[in-house]
């Protein structure tokens, strides 16, 4: 029997197998941040132990940091504490660190990847569950705790049970405004967000295929949304032509020695997934939440259900919800005012995103009564944004860059959504209080988040489309 | 991290019928800037524990009088969200040693088990029964038996296995953590590097 993607490479990081348990597995790749790391480095020194491969272990301080004023001193005591323990940590065990006003600095997901640090084939950890967005490329990528953070540091090596394969095709093409964060948030409302649970996801079919790399990652980044631990793209053209030139891409015979392994990393025909799932292209619309959770999507021009199309064992979950959004079961979202409006986070802050709200705002207006943060992922995100000439645009239409950070994806900055209002967001989680408490996220792409913006409520983006 | 081994535990339920449960309520992320391990319990639930003022909302099962013990009965998809082992932490930090639900968030499960927290898997219908029996009576003992893999809700002398790998099962009722275990192969691993180049 053949074996999938997944296996292909689980299986060759295997080092052993532990009887009746989990699988030793090796690390090639230990990504760091300040909030999941310092009870680590505490422990390991508790210990006395080094870390074991500082050279493949790479840090960025992206949760905490605020999102303006990057030169001077971060204002918050415990922000600034935890930024700086990175920084220690970091100098004592020899580990390259992209710190604030870096040129390389950004969000841990957006960065990696950017450098050429992701690459197929590998095994790539973070102490972040949307360590899922390097699966893109072809990598088992996932999110650990601290305690497996401390794992890896202390050994390169993780004790993980191996999950099972499932496998999402979607083939056919995707209609004008529909982009993979759409995909995302349809396949999300269709499993729920525990119907990955358990599952490793292969993303495959035309529509993936034709996504770019850009798209891909926010695809695979939303994929512990659905309760998996990780999803993934095989590798292609795409992938290689994206990767190469990059900064710690492999260069010379490595390169080819490099591109002849990544092309063998796919699914064998034969191979066997434990669930699978099929969905057309041309089904998907632009997608919007309504509630507390990433499965409550619905179409940006369609309702919130009415509670008889509520499983019944779900509904008061279901009204619990609504009530904290403040909705109604059966009423339109389309119309409804918007506060906030924010771009940004490892879902959607990379150059593509920015360039599909500038386009979608170029020679309009932001709406007056709308506060919007873009926020790009990474300092590499913000200099293209200046050079190609979207910091001016965006300027012209009534919006500010800021500079990059995870800011109101999960408010740990000053970056936080005020309670009650409500915020159309591009980043990944509308839990109660996640982008500040009693704030009320709506998870959307980035053309519904510009939509949003420029008419002050929500708006199907393509109505704003131009020739569609 | 050092934990208390775990063998066998009797004790009265809280019951938090909520699903999907997410990381984000069980410790919010501005409580995630400490740089040690301490205190996390305080901040367990917050936002649904206390209102703006600090004050405790009544309504809150923490904070009802008639509830106690170190087993929290959770409703189905517990965890899910972000990998902040500071959720683990601060459940572990108030008190429970013990989650129950019909189904658990993969990461939160891992960072649980790693913590000398153990994570039980019962079927909905029989979760629907401990929730029962604690609306019946809050003095309602349950017993966790690890070494037999066993929930009992002790009253009625109903029970129901539950499943966990054979390695874990051993850490727990040690107190052992996986670090000693991969420090003890290290050599296993530079072979194992080295065949890879
Ligand atoms: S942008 Fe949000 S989801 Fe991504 S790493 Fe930062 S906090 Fe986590």
């Amino acid at each position: 029997m053949g074996k999938t993607l997944f296996d292909k490479i689980w299986d060759s990081h295997v080092v052993r197998s532990v009887e009746g348990g989990p699988d030793v597995l090796y690390i090639d790749r230990h990504l760091i941040h300040e909030v999941t790391s310092p009870v680590a480095f505490l422990n390991l020194e508790r210990r006395g132990l080094q870390v074991f491969r500082p050279g493949q272990t790479v840090a960025t301080p992206d949760h905490n940091v605020p999102t303006e004023g990057q030169d001077l001193p971060i204002g918050e005591e415990l922000s600034r504490h935890q930024v700086e323990m990175l920084s220690r940590n970091c100098e004592k065990h020899g580990i390259p660190l992209y710190g604030l006003n870096h040129p390389w600095h950004g969000i841990v997901h957006v960065i990696g990847p950017e450098l050429g640090i992701t690459q197929p084939g590998m095994t790539i950890v973070c102490g972040d569950s949307h360590t899922s967005t390097h699966g893109a490329f072809g990598a088992v990528a996932f999110g650990i705790g601290t305690s497996e953070v401390e794992m890896v540091l202390a050994s390169q090596c993780i004790l993980q049970p191996k999950p099972r394969r499932m496998r999402i095709t979607i083939d056919g093409r995707l209609g004008p405004g529909v982009t993979a964060k759409d995909i995302a948030l349809y396949i999300i409302s269709k499993i729920s967000t525990s119907g990955g649970t358990g599952h490793f996801i292969e993303y495959a079919g035309s529509a993936i295929r034709a996504l770019t790399m850009e798209g891909r990652m926010t695809l695979c980044n939303l994929s512990i949304e659905s309760g998996a631990r990780g999803g993934m793209i095989a590798p292609d053209e795409t992938t290689f032509a994206y990767i190469r030139g990059r900064e710690f891409a492999p260069q010379g015979d490595a390169w080819e020695k490099a591109l002849a392994y990544w092309k063998t990393l796919k699914s064998d025909e034969d191979a066997v997934f434990d669930s699978e799932y099929r969905f057309r292209a041309e089904d998907i619309e632009p997608m919007i939440t309504y509630g507390t959770n990433p499965g409550m999507g619905i179409t940006v021009s369609g309702h919130v259900p009415l509670l008889e199309e509520v499983a019944v064992a779900e509904r008061d979950n279901f009204l619990k919800s609504l009530e904290y959004m403040g909705f109604r079961p059966g009423e339109p979202v389309a119309g409804k005012k918007v506060d906030y409006v924010f771009v940004g986070s490892c879902t959607n802050g990379r150059i593509e995103d920015l360039r599909a709200f500038a386009a979608l705002v170029k020679g309009k207006v932001k709406a007056s009564g709308v506060t919007v943060w873009i926020v790009p992922g990474s300092k590499q995100v913000e200099k293209a944004a200046r050079e190609e000439g979207l910091a001016q645009m965006l300027e012209t239409a009534g919006f500010v860059l800021r500079q990059p950070g995870c800011s109101a994806c999960l408010a740990m900055n000053d970056d936080k959504i005020p309670e009650g209002k409500y915020a159309v967001s591009t980043s990944n989680r509308n839990f109660e209080g996640r982008q500040g408490p009693g704030a009320r996220t709506l998870l959307a792409s980035p053309l519904t988040a510009a939509a949003a913006a420029i008419m002050g409520v929500i708006t199907d983006p393509r109505i704003l489309m131009e020739g569609s | 991290m050092a934990y208390e081994k775990f063998t066998t535990l009797i004790s009265t339920g809280v019951p938090l019928k909520s699903e999907n449960v997410d990381t984000d309520q069980i410790i919010p992320a501005r409580f995630l800037k400490a740089v040690e391990r301490k205190g996390f319990g305080d901040n367990l639930f917050r936002d649904w524990r206390y209102d703006r003022e600090g004050l405790p909302k009544a309504e809150f099962v923490l904070n009802d009088a008639r509830y106690s013990g170190k087993i929290l009965v959770a409703g189905k998809n517990f965890g899910s969200g972000s990998s902040r082992e500071h959720a683990a932490w601060a459940l572990y930090d108030y008190g429970f040693r013990v989650v129950v639900s019909s189904f658990f968030a993969d990461i939160f499960r891992n960072n649980a088990l790693n913590n000398g927290l153990l994570p039980v898997v019962v079927p909905p219908l029989f979760l629907g029964k401990i929730f029962a029996a604690i609306g019946h009576d809050a003095a309602t003992l349950f017993r966790v038996d690890l070494p037999q893999q066993l929930f009992t809700i002790v009253g009625s002398g109903e029970s129901v296995p539950f499943e966990i790998n054979m390695y874990k099962k051993e850490c727990l009722m040690k107190g052992l953590d996986d670090i000693d275990y991969l420090l003890s192969m290290k050599g296993e691993i530079r072979e194992f590097e080295k065949r890879g180049q």
